[in-house]
């Protein structure tokens, strides 16, 4: 076995604020003025139901047309956009409250070419997280392609109904719950 | 609709090689906030094979250098952090964007959180960020931060830290960690530091002090190297689960 070397992960502890918000990476990954611009907020939730005020969400996903601005997405054919980064980060406050102002992004391809639905990769961090954990956010009104997800698909239907944001007054609400019988399915990405 | 293929679920517990188990009961605040239920082990589609890439222009020169942000000198011993961030190839990562946060030099943060009885420093408000050079090199001035109490046990404190934030070169390589000091007399006592079980892993948090990058009359040097690789090596016993 060759020797494994990767530095270890430790929690983030509750003063995050100081060193990843308010610099210049922004829960807004486009304007709220952008036609296509969609509201995603949630809240964070510990095992006890109670309201995890000292985390922080990060979102990865590819744009509206589909293609991701990292340079292992070499289809060139589809466009990037300029000041599009695909990345977003909010913190959590006090009532555990986290939202992101970003498009839907186009569909991409799984390990064997079929399409997966739009999705964006989510990552939680908190004090009491030893790492961060990975999930991923679906969309409701994307039931065909949902259907025919092969994420969503290797799931149980219970596991799969945690990563389906819900559609609510105009807005998409999409809750993290840490531990318990309502815990968000976590990957091993 | 029951699924039509299944991935296999990994507890995590098979996947604390080199990171802590989400769960550690001497950290009180994991009991409430681990996951518990298996992990479902993805392949790595391109959504996994892409990462964040910081391309938001260049940073301040002031942005890593946490003693000249404000009108004076915070107080506290000067210090020099430096180091490499690397892929698990051993090749070095570039124009890798690293974001540190710490106490100051009375081990108090600049937080509403925390009520630490230390006082703040005016000039000190203790966040760095920088980008990698092309040898994967990253180096920031500091102040060496205090050790503090906190409310995890009696009489806990916490050994002198920096909280480090990288990327690497997708999702998965994304890492938050924290940097320590050589010979910490707190670290027998830090579940934070003993969550990791491999004491060969936990000594990777630990800088080295180096006398090279000691810069004569001015500020001591310690050296932090981080490798980022993302998920562990699958265990080889597979869970079986059907």
């Amino acid at each position: 076995m060759t020797e494994i070397t990767l530095t270890p992960s430790q929690t983030t502890g509750p003063y995050l604020e100081i060193g990843l918000l308010g610099g210049p990476i922004s829960n807004h990954l486009v304007d709220e003025s952008d036609p296509r611009a969609v509201r995603i907020s949630g809240v964070l939730l510990d095992g006890a139901g109670d309201p995890v005020a000292d985390g922080m969400i990060e979102i990865w996903q590819a744009n509206a047309a589909g293609r991701y601005a990292h340079p292992a997405d070499d289809r060139v054919e589809i466009p990037l956009e300029i000041g599009f980064t695909g990345f977003g980060r909010s913190g959590t406050e006090s009532g555990g409250s986290f939202a992101f102002v970003t498009v839907k992004p186009g569909r991409v391809p799984w390990v064997d070419g079929r399409l997966q639905a739009p999705h964006l990769l989510v990552g939680v961090f908190a004090r009491g997280l030893m790492k961060r954990v990975a999930t991923r956010l679906y969309f409701p009104d994307e039931d065909l392609a949902n259907a025919e997800d092969p994420v969503l698909l290797g799931l149980e239907p219970a596991e799969r109904t945690t990563l389906v944001a819900r559609a609510e007054d105009g807005a998409l609400r999409f809750d993290v719950v840490l531990q318990g019988a309502r815990q968000t399915t976590f990957f091993a990405v | 609709m029951q699924p039509e293929t299944s991935f296999a679920r990994v507890p995590d517990t098979a996947l604390t090689e080199t990171d802590p188990p989400l769960l550690c009961p001497d950290y009180v605040g994991t009991r409430l906030r681990a996951p518990k239920n298996p992990l479902v082990l993805l392949p790595a589609s391109l959504s996994e094979l892409t990462g964040p890439v910081y391309g938001d222009g260049p940073l301040r020169e002031t942005d890593a250098d946490l003693t000249r942000q404000h009108a004076g000198e915070p107080l506290g011993e000067r210090i020099i952090v430096t180091g490499r961030v690397l892929g698990s190839d051993g090749k070095p990562l570039r124009g890798q964007l690293v974001e540190i946060w710490q106490a100051n030099a009375a081990g108090r943060y600049r937080h509403a959180v925390d009520t630490h009885d230390a006082p703040l420093d005016p000039n000190f408000t203790g966040w760095g960020r920088c980008l990698t050079d092309d040898d994967g090199a990253y180096q920031f001035t500091t102040v060496l931060p205090g050790a503090y109490p906190w409310g995890n046990h009696a009489n806990a404190w916490r050994p002198k830290h920096i909280h480090f934030s990288l990327f690497g070169r997708a999702f998965p390589e994304r890492l938050v960690t924290q940097m320590y000091f050589p010979g910490d007399p707190l670290f027998p006592f830090d579940p934070i530091f003993n969550s990791i079980r491999d004491g060969r892993a936990r000594q990777r948090l630990v800088s080295n002090f180096a006398l090279e990058l000691t810069q004569p009359d001015w500020a001591l040097g310690f050296r932090f190297d981080v490798v980022l690789g993302g998920r562990e090596a699958t265990p080889l016993e597979e869970p079986h689960d059907d």
